[in-house]
């Protein structure tokens, strides 16, 4: 692999120790995944921010203290805490890991990151990078979403090496950053009927299939006549959840896929899934462990909620109050509520008795907030974290069936299509 | 028992052998406190890396990879060297950092799938691991 005078300066110790280590990682990354050279990035979302342990505090500490400087906007992912709400995750409980995910806020504020603590970046104004872009993205479903929707291009960037090539401003010329990397191989041929097409809930499962069928390949999905963002977002959460999928075209949908010969470069799908109402059945039926009985939590916003998904809540809502025994809580971005407020919402929400949760995420908070005994979700990749994460049962629903299940208390399944 | 493979991260690095039929999810699926494996869907859950030479096909699942293995390595929980199938720059990343901030080496050995030595706990090993070249200045 080669170098440019300047990379190979920075990786002597020329412009730092700092500069040096974030290079030492990215050039071994390159030299493991066999890149000849590295590409300038525009962009990054980090998740180095998401305090795991004394390690990433310390080496966020080395890098304050070594002066390193960021060469790009770099957002940052969802924390382990809400600053506003200390209760959640409360430090007498945990004290270690709270003076350590504050501490780490500050910092990557303190080395120029733009405080978006949130996992969906890309549904805020600034956070969405263009066609074509190189940039380094972290978390799963951004990676996905950054790839697959806008048409950016990423590989999954773990924690040290996501901050490492926002300081440089590379990342290795290699996978999902090349041409040749973005095509498709591996076909999934919806055959189903239009009730299911129409469901809400498909995209979620469209996703664990890809998660689950495609290893490694790039999949194309055929036969979706329409999604909306958020469905391609429930589609990114979910592939990245059940597998390791950081990218997914669908026909006709997707800025790089208006056909099949554009999403396989010519060469046709090497393999074949068909998507038949069996397959989403089963799929469907993987994510609840409970269709009847009593709900005590609700859990939206899984990535974090949009906009969108928040007027949908409300319009959905109405009139109603959520049942007093049950604990419904939306996890969403600071920048993303402040929209709801401006539009009030956020008095119709707190009046119907539903909590919003900013900056982190309800499947990995303590046991203290209510999230306990049978829990629904409309997102598959809380159905599928939360059960080895907190020891729930969890409930997977469209947000219409949420909401009726809070207001009763009981699940409240509509039989539209039988799970 | 000999191994060959190539250099992901150089050094040095002896213990018993645990081969990991499945990749590792570090990020909530190791014990911190005892460096064991406690991911309930792993095959080799209850299996301890701390001290081991930990072989397998590579890591999976969240970013958090780098800086769990580094902490691991950090409280002396962690491998004495990893033999991985997969170039994984999750791993390489944990353990260039946590050499740079607190001095542990842990050396890191590709080899081609059917080079895995049989899933299980096996005798004492040692890994050497030499260093790579940096690579050439473009002129």
């Amino acid at each position: 692999m080669k170098l440019t005078d300047a990379e190979a300066h920075w990786l002597s110790g020329g412009k730092g120790k700092a500069q040096q280590l974030a290079m030492q990682l990215i050039v071994a990354a390159a030299e493991a995944s066999g890149a000849l050279e590295l590409v300038p990035i525009d962009f990054a979302h980090i998740n180095s921010c998401h305090y795991s342990g004394r390690l990433s505090l310390d080496f966020a500490e080395f890098l304050l203290a070594e002066g390193a400087q960021l060469s790009v906007p770099t957002h940052t992912n969802a924390s382990l805490i809400d600053r506003a709400n200390s209760g959640l995750r409360p430090a007498s409980d945990f004290p270690d890991e709270v003076a350590g995910a504050h501490r780490l806020m500050d910092i990557y504020e303190q080395l120029g990151c733009t405080p978006m603590w949130s996992c969906a970046p890309y549904q805020q104004t600034d956070g969405r990078p263009t066609l074509g872009q190189q940039i380094a993205g972290s978390e799963s479903n951004a990676v996905g979403f950054f790839n697959s929707v806008l048409g950016a291009r990423t590989n999954k960037y773990g924690d040290l090496l996501d901050i490492s090539a926002a300081i440089i401003g590379r990342v290795p010329f290699v996978g999902l950053h090349t041409d040749e990397g973005r095509l498709a191989t591996h076909l999934f041929e919806l055959r189903l009927p239009d009730e299911l097409l129409s469901d809400p809930r498909l995209p979620h499962v469209l996703g664990l299939i890809l998660g689950r069928e495609a290893n490694t390949a790039v999949p194309v999905i055929m036969g979706l006549p329409a999604a909306e963002e958020d469905d391609l977002k429930a589609i990114a959460a979910a592939a990245a959840t059940a597998g390791a999928v950081e990218m997914f075209h669908v026909i006709g949908i997707t800025p790089e896929a208006p056909t099949l010969d554009d999403a396989t470069g010519g060469r046709g799908p090497s393999r074949t899934t068909v998507v038949d109402s069996q397959l989403v059945a089963s799929m469907l039926a993987s994510l609840s462990s409970r269709t009847a009985g009593s709900v005590s939590a609700v859990c939206l916003g899984t990535p974090h909620f949009s906009v969108a998904e928040f007027g949908e809540l409300v319009r959905t809502l109405g009139e109603a109050h959520t049942h007093p025994s049950v604990t419904v809580i939306v996890t969403t971005s600071r920048s993303v509520w402040a929209e709801v407020q401006l539009r009030g919402w956020d008095v119709l929400l707190g009046a119907a008795g539903i909590q919003v949760v900013l900056d982190t995420c309800t499947y990995y908070l303590p046991r203290s907030t209510g999230v306990t005994g049978t829990v629904m979700t409309n997102s598959a990749k809380w159905a599928y974290y939360a059960p080895g994460m907190l020891d729930v049962e969890v409930v997977f629903a469209s947000l219409a069936d949420c909401v009726a299940s809070a207001i009763a208390a009981e699940i409240r399944l509509s039989n539209e299509v039988a799970a | 028992m000999n191994i060959e493979g190539r250099t992901l991260h150089p050094g040095h690095g002896e213990g018993d052998l645990l081969v990991l039929r499945e990749p590792l999810s570090f990020w909530g699926g190791l014990d911190l406190k005892t460096g064991v494996i406690i991911d309930q869907s792993h095959p080799e859950v209850g299996q301890s890396l701390a001290g081991r030479i930990v072989a397998m096909p590579g890591s999976r699942g969240s970013s958090g990879t780098p800086g769990v293995l580094g902490e691991a390595l950090r409280l002396g929980v962690g491998p004495a060297a990893l033999v991985v199938t997969k170039a994984d720059v999750n791993l390489i990343a944990g353990v260039i950092v946590a050499e740079a901030l607190y001095g542990v080496n842990c050396p890191i050995l590709q080899v081609a799938p059917h080079e895995m030595p049989p899933h299980g706990v096996a005798d004492r090993c040692t890994i050497m691991a030499q260093r790579q070249d940096w690579p050439a200045v473009d002129d």
